[in-house]
Formats: C-alpha cells, structure tokens, sequence
C-alpha cells in the first residue's frame, strides 16, 4: 500500500499548491482591483477612522467632519445641506464618493503623496493623521444668487472670473442633501438613495457638466466669431430673409414667431445677432463652411473631449455634419451640437478676456492639516480662439443683444452688460439659455444659465437668473 | 509492509531505545500557545487599546488544555508523532483568536469565542477518552459494521429532520436543539472512515482483481464495483437531500483515496472521478440550487446583491489584506457574513495577509503529511489505511472549504478543521487527532516481544501479512 500512499501525499502537496498559488492570484495579483472596487467599503471604513479634511469656500466648511461615538469615528457633514451639492458631491459609506469628495479623495483622506512627510512624523509623534482641506474658487453671493434664481427649475448655472478661469459658481438644480447620503445609519442612506434613484431627474447627476444639451441661439456668438475672424465687421450686411430653404431639401426654416428679420431682406451682422435672426445666421454658416465654424467651436473649447476641473466635464460637441443643410441647422445651434452649461460659460469668459480662454478651475488652494498651503492653481490658458480685436467687436454686438435685443431682461442699472439669449428645440419645452458677462468694458465675471425645458424664451427665464448672480457677484466685488 | 528506510525501528540498532521526541512535542507546544497567546493581546491592543482580564483566565485555561493533552500522551501514547498535536494546539488556538476578535467587531450578536474555548475543552476530553479508550487501534476494526451504521444514521439525520430543525443558510446539515447546533456529518465522517478502512482491508484482494485493461489501466470486474456504487449513491442523496455538495464530495473523495490505497488500482481513481462527474452533471441539471450555486462560484460579482454577496466580501478581504494583511484587529473581517465559521479563512488572510494565510495552509499539510507518514510506518494494514483517510479526509476538507472561500471551488456548508466556530467540528477533529497519535504511537513503538503475541489474539479480524 506504500506506492499509493506516496502518491496520495504527492497529491495533497498538489491541492495545497492550488490553494497557495490561487491565494496569490487573489491577494497579490488581483489585490489592487479587489481593494479598490467601489462594493468593497473596507478602505472607506478606515478612513473614516481619521479627520477627513474640510472643503472650504470663503472661509467657511462647506463640508467637514466631526468625530462621533459610533463605530466610524467620523461623521461628514454639510451646513450648507443642498447648496453646494453639486460641488461637493456626497461622502458615503455605502455608495462611495462623489463630486469633490472624489476627485480630492487622497488630500481629503490625508493618503496623498504631498503629505508624506507629515504622515511619517505623524508616525513618530503619535499624532492621529488627518487630512488636509481642499479651497475651493466659488463665490458664497453667487452660488446663493444661482441656486435661488435656478429655484423650481431644472437648470444649471456657471460663473467664471474670465481672467483667470476661476469658477466663481457651479449650481445645478434640483439639488439634494448630501447629509443623510453621508449618514452612518445604512438602512437610512439606502432609502435616501432609493428617493433619489426614483427622481426625474436624479437631483446627483449634475446638469452644469454632466449633461449635454442644444445651445440654441448662444451657438450665433461662434459663428459671429468665426464670420468676424473671417474678414466681417459687425456693419458687415449680410442676407437675413424671412424664410430660408435648406440646400439641397424642401425644409423651409423661419425666424422666431415667424417674423422678418428686416423688411429689406438683409440687416448689418450686429443687428443680426442683437435680433437672433435664424435665417441671417443659417445663411452665414453655409457662406463661412463647416470648417471655418467647427474650428472656431474648437477653439472655444467645444472638441468633444472630457477635461477635469478637477470635477469631470463632459465633451461639448458640434457633432456630426453631413451637408450644407445640417451646417446651416448647426449654425443656430440645433442639429446635432450638444454644450454644457459650463462650456457656455467659457464662450462668454473667452469673448470677455479679449479672445483668451482660461481654463476653468474649481480648487484654490490645497491646505496641510495645519493650514499651510501645499499647492496652489495658477490660471493657464487653454486656447486663444480669437483675436482681441475680434473679441471686441463680439463684446460690442452682445452688448447690443442686453441693451437694445432678445437679452434685455439682463440689463442692469449702471452696468453694461454683454450676452446672448438661446432658445433651443427638442422633444420637450424648448431649453432657456443664456451667456453673458459684465461690465462690458472690463468683465469681472461671465455667466452661463440654462434651464432645461423652461417653455419660454432665454431672454424670458434665463437672463433674469443671469443678472441675480452678476449683480451678486459686483454688488460683492464693490463691497471690498 | 513498511519499507526500511521510513522504519525508525529498522534504523536503530537492536537493543538501542527509540527516542519518544516528547520533549520536541512539548517545545512546539510552548511555542503554540505563545503565538495564541500573543496574538490575542495583539488583538485586544489594536482594538481596544487595552488588554482585557479575562486575558489572563484565557491564558491559563488554553495552557492548561495542552498540558494535559501533552501529559496524557506521554503517559498514554510515548511514541507519538511529536508534529501532530502541536500543529493542532495552533490552528486552535488561531481559530480562538480569529472568533475573539470577530467577537469583538460585533459585540450585539454576543461572544462566541468562549463557547468555543469549551467546545476545545469537549474536544479535549474526547482526546483524552479515545487515547485511554482505544489502547490498540485495531481494535477498532472489530466495531467497523457498528460504526458505518452509526456513521449513516449521523449523515441522515438532518436529511430526515424538518428544515426549521436542520436547514442553515441553505443546506440541510444540522441538527439545533435548544440553542445547540451540531453537525453530524463531522462525526459521521470519522465513523465511515474507519469502516472503510476495515472493510477495504478485508476485500482488498478481491478489489484489486482486474478483467480488462483499457488504455493502460486495468480496471475490476463488473461485480466488484458495488461497494463503490453504493458509497456513490449514498453521497447523491447528501447532495440532493442536504443540498450540500461538501459533504458530498467530502464522502465519496475519501471513499475512492481509500479504495485506491487499498487496492494499489488507479483505475478506481478514474472510475471514481466519472462517477462523481456523471453524478454531479445530472444533479446541475435536475436541480435549481445546484445551478445556482456553480453560477455564483462562476462569477460572484454578478450576484454581488444575492448569492455571491459573502464570496465577493471574501474576496475584497482577501485582495485587502494582501501580501501581509491588515494585522489582527486591523480589518474588517467582519463585512463577511457568518466570518467565524464557514469564513474564518479569509478573515485569517485579510488580516495575517498572503504569508499568514499561507504559513496556516502549511501547518495543515504539516499535519496531514505526518498522518500520511504514520500510514507509510505502520505495519498493519487497517491503521494505514485508517491512517490515510483521516489524513486524507482533513486535507480533502480543508482543500474544499478554503477552494470554496477563495473562489476556486463553489462553495459549500463544510467548516475549516480546527479553526472554525463550531462544536461538532472541533470536537470530531480532536477525536480525529486522537486517533492519529494513537496510530502513530504504535508505528513508531519498538516492537517488545510480550505485547505482539497478545495483540495477534486480540485482533481477530486482522489479515496477517506475510
């Protein structure tokens, strides 16, 4: 019976391997994926056993946390509840996190390599680690003016300093509270989600950059930038007819409320803008060619890639143009161009910092747990999409759309306003956009408004809501 | 029987006393209740920060059970195998520690770890009993019909029972009485495996007679295979009836090792594995649980929400606690559900990580390779092969529960000898052990003249070798 017994422990020795070599696989080879899958909230549970960083807008926490007695040492909580939601995103035990939670994971939690330093003396001192805080560029009046402007809305608002591409508001509505998500009562954070997973729209995904939409009319400042790029000036007289044909179909396209845009057939390029005529800028479009418009919306921004600010926005995009029809279509913003509200923002910031578009940013400052500052943002340019002198003729006709055009509910005593209004179609209600910055003259903060489905026109619903949040923002400005 | 070089009695010269190694014994036994004992205070310091007293009676109970299972084999068993009982002593004493500390990250549910700690005192006493009780191992051969009788109503019992009584988490193992759960099936399984062992003995030569040679292995006439049929049939129903496919595969795996050791035949392997591939195909199809459990063992993440939720928890721990783990107390090896039983294995990996989880699989081939070394020493028949299948049935049950926590095999009810929460396991496996060391002694026992005449009239079922 020895021969077979030796085989038999030659075989237990096999299935040990198997055992041993699978546990490798599992623990060495597949140890990160596991670690890391969003299901698995052990590293979740571990840093809540330290201080999680606060984020920080203008000297106060809008989200921190503060130690309790149950088994995760500390509770994140936002004072704000839904205000800034869009830009903090929630903390959860179960579902992760989101937002600036998120993209700010490792400094928040206190893992971040520019922390080193203070982990290993942490390590010797004895001292509980802790993370750091992350400043973020928003401005508390405008957040406050955007959020109750956008009230009762699906809508998003953007702000940014155009000089430097600081984002001085980020609203998207409906909002959510992202306490009761960040609760340590599980049975309570998965009812919460199960409201919100049932919402239409989920108040989490956030329309000012993660939802694509129609731009509408604010497209004909691309097209006016294209055109004045191209040799026009605003005086330019260029045909704007009271209906226009497609080429090459029997689609007959009219102005808005089907109205002549001029009596003549034709009107100078500023009054075609000031008025939104379609026609005037269906015709422009096919004159210029789908070159000359898609490299200007390219210029703007609109390449169809992700950027991360460190929030991830969505590609804008002029999408597909099959002929001089869809151009002519795209020239007004309909067809297949999709922006969100925040590249509407940097059109009008691009228009406002004389031709130079920044790139947006949301992070001030990262602070250590003693507040000293280990990274700041510097301001880069991202594009240069027109020149100055473009820039100002463009600033000189979206002038001319607040005070004399569709944009006028955008006017503001004593302060030159520059915009453009956008109504776009769709399935539902037309969307309300609106783009604008101000003062004209040296442009402190450029705005995008959209509000989804809004039923009205840009210059009705959104212009309103553009002017509360620069009139916040320079009422702000004059105070200091 | 035994080839000279594995004899120690061949090595020493005539007349030169065997050494009992009981001194190495009681060394590594030291060294086992060290590493219990301080791993425990690890634990109680990195979660409490503090070390309880009860510390302190913990200590000195768990000392006191090793002392007097190293005593007793000294008195009882000189020339056991020194390897077994220690390894024993570890894989407890770690199986306490683990349930101390999964006590303690779920102090609602109540403390487990000292029930257990009275279930080793069982154990114990078991131990104790079988050594005193069973001076001579072939003695057992004598009950062999007995205990395969015992052996069979154990495994039927829960079959037969009704599910509020038997059924847990599925499968129908158990028997719950008054706040006790015991798991036949543990003891069954000793029961069986010494009636193979006596029965194989007793047909090994009718066993071994082949008809025909397909493809190079000779395989036995028609009519021989009705044992094994049997054995096949019987590990069908636990399958079916108690839905558990541990059992099952723990059964009939033991059965076709002990029939080829018995019969020196590899064709019984190969016809043992069609059996149970046939077997196991037909029952995937007629039955919706075995289904799904292969699909969960396919792919756990995708029943992350059902079935597959404890594999993937096992998982995330496991890949977690990686290469060296988290450190006792410092996981969350309680994200598990049901941790102290049936996943004790992967809280030992996601906190002692790879090299701890690896250096416990070494500690159990540790002590199934010495079994299996106690088989290839000793001279009768009946304890090699007793011997092969304990060995063998520990090392099968521990491939199939840590192959089913790890994802390598589906998942089934059986529980890791030794480390696991539960009575009926820990106490069956010292009876097990018990019954190793006995063996074991009498291999390595120098044969005295005035005991092997007495021991030949008091076996009367052994088939003397030439």
């Amino acid at each position: 019976m020895n021969a077979p017994l030796r085989r038999v422990a030659i075989s237990v020795l096999v299935l040990f391997t198997l055992l041993i070599l699978n546990i490798n696989y599992i623990q060495v080879v597949r140890s990160d994926d596991l670690r890391e899958d969003g299901r698995n909230t052990r590293l979740l549970a571990d840093e809540y056993s330290r201080e999680r960083g606060a984020i920080v807008v203008d000297g106060e926490p809008i989200a921190l946390s503060v130690s309790t007695d149950d088994r995760l040492k500390y509770l994140r909580q936002y004072p704000q509840a839904g205000l800034y939601a869009a830009v903090t995103g929630f903390y959860s035990v179960i579902y992760g996190a989101t937002g600036i939670e998120k993209a700010e994971n490792a400094l928040l939690a206190g893992t971040d390599d520019r922390l080193f330093v203070r982990r290993i003396s942490d390590l010797f001192t004895g001292r509980d680690p802790s993370g750091g805080d992350v400043v973020l560029t928003l401005d508390p009046a405008v957040q406050q003016a955007a959020m109750a402007g956008l009230e009762g809305q699906v809508g998003a608002v953007v702000a940014l300093d155009p000089t430097t591409g600081a984002v001085l508001g980020l609203a998207s509505t409906p909002t959510f509270d992202p306490n009761p998500l960040a609760s340590h009562d599980l049975d309570g954070v998965r009812d919460t989600a199960a409201l919100l997973d049932g919402a239409d729209p989920d108040p989490r995904s956030n329309q000012a950059i993660s939802q694509r939409y129609a731009p509408g009319s604010i497209f004909k400042v691309i097209v006016s930038a294209a055109a004045l790029e191209d040799g026009y000036t605003p005086e330019t007289v260029v045909p704007a007819p009271q209906t226009i044909t497609l080429p090459g179909t029997r689609t007959e396209v009219e102005n808005f409320n089907g109205s002549a845009c001029d009596p003549s057939g034709q009107q100078p390029l500023i009054e075609a803008l000031t008025i939104s005529c379609n026609t005037a800028f269906i015709q422009l479009g096919i004159d210029l060619g789908e070159d000359k418009v898609r490299e200007m919306a390219e210029g703007f921004g609109m390449t169809g890639e992700r950027f991360e600010m460190p929030l991830r926005v969505e590609g804008s995009t002029v999408g597909d143009i099959e002929n001089d029809a869809e151009l002519g279509v795209s020239s007004i913003g309909q067809q297949d161009v999709q922006m969100t509200p925040m590249q509407a923002a940097m059109v009008a910031a691009a228009v406002a910092n004389d031709g130079t578009l920044m790139k947006p940013y949301l992070v001030d400052q990262l602070l250590a747990p003693d507040l000293t500052v280990i990274d700041e943002t510097d301001p880069e340019v991202l594009s240069e999409p027109i020149s100055t002198d473009v820039a100002n003729q463009l600033t000189e006709m979206m002038t001319s759309v607040v005070t004399s055009g569709s944009g006028r509910n955008a006017r503001i005593n004593g302060v030159q306003v520059a915009g453009k209004t956008g109504t776009a179609e769709n399935e539902g209600p037309d969307h309300n956009w609106f783009i604008g910055f101000a003062p004209a003259a040296e442009p402190q903060i450029a705005v995008a408004v959209f509000v989804r489905n809004g039923g009205g026109t840009g210059g009705d619903t959104s212009a309103p809501i553009a002017r509360r949040v620069i009139e916040a923002y320079l009422d702000g400005q004059e105070g200091r | 029987m035994a080839g000279p070089t594995t004899d120690p009695r061949a090595a020493a010269a005539p007349g030169t006393p065997v050494p009992t190694r009981r001194g190495t014994e009681a060394l590594l036994l030291v060294f086992a209740v060290v590493i219990t004992l301080a791993a425990q205070c690890i634990v109680d310091l990195t979660v409490t920060g503090s070390l309880r007293p009860e510390l302190a009676t913990f200590g000195i109970w768990f000392t006191a059970l090793w002392t007097v299972a190293h005593v007793v084999v000294r008195k009882f068993a000189p020339y056991a195998d020194p390897l077994l009982l220690p390894c024993v002593a570890v894989l407890s004493g770690l199986g306490l520690v683990m349930i101390h500390r999964l006590d303690i990250a779920d102090p609602d549910a109540g403390a487990d770890a000292p029930v257990q700690l009275l279930w080793a005192t069982i154990g114990l006493l078991l131990f104790v009993a079988v050594l005193l009780g069973v001076r001579d191992h072939r003695l057992l051969s004598r009950y062999a019909y007995i205990l395969m009788l015992v052996g069979l109503v154990l495994l039927a019992i829960p079959a037969v029972l009704p599910a509020s009584i038997s059924e847990v988490y599925g499968a129908k193992l158990w028997i719950r009485v008054a706040g006790f759960s015991i798991q036949p099936g543990e003891f069954a399984k000793i029961c069986l495996v010494v009636f193979f062992a006596a029965y194989l003995v007793d047909k090994r030569d009718v066993l071994a007679l082949a008809s025909r040679k397909v493809m190079g292995l000779e395989f036995p006439r028609g009519r021989d295979l009705g044992p094994v049929l049997v054995v096949w049939v019987v590990s069908i129903l636990v399958l079916v009836f108690e839905r558990d496919l541990g059992s099952s595969l723990l059964l009939f795996g033991i059965f076709v090792v002990m029939l080829y050791v018995a019969t020196e035949r590899a064709s019984w392997v190969v016809i043992g594995l069609l059996m149970f591939a046939g077997g196991a195909t037909v029952a995937y199809q007629a039955f919706g649980h075995v289904q799904a459990r292969v699909d969960t063992w396919l792919d756990p993440f995708a029943y992350y929400d059902g079935s597959g939720y404890q594999v993937a928890q096992s998982l995330f721990g496991l890949g977690t606690g990686g290469l060296f783990g988290a450190g006792l107390g410092g996981g969350r090896p309680d994200a598990v559900p049901i941790a102290k039983s049936d996943f004790i294995g992967s809280a030992i990996g996601e906190e002692l990580g790879l090299f701890g989880f690896a250096a416990v699989i070494m500690v159990y081939l540790i002590l199934v390779e010495r079994g299996l070394r106690t088989s290839l020493i000793v001279r009768d028949p009946f304890g090699k092969l007793l011997a092969a299948g304990l060995s063998f049935a520990v090392a099968w049950q521990l491939f199939v529960v840590l192959g089913g926590v790890t994802g390598l095999l589906p998942l089934t009810g059986l529980t890791t000898p030794f480390l696991a929460y539960g009575g009926s396991s820990l106490v069956a496996n010292f009876g097990l052990v018990a019954l190793l060391v006995r063996i074991s002694d009498a291999a390595r026992r120098p044969a005295t003249p005035h005991v092997a005449p007495q021991r030949l009239t008091d076996a009367p079922t052994e088939v003397v070798q030439p």
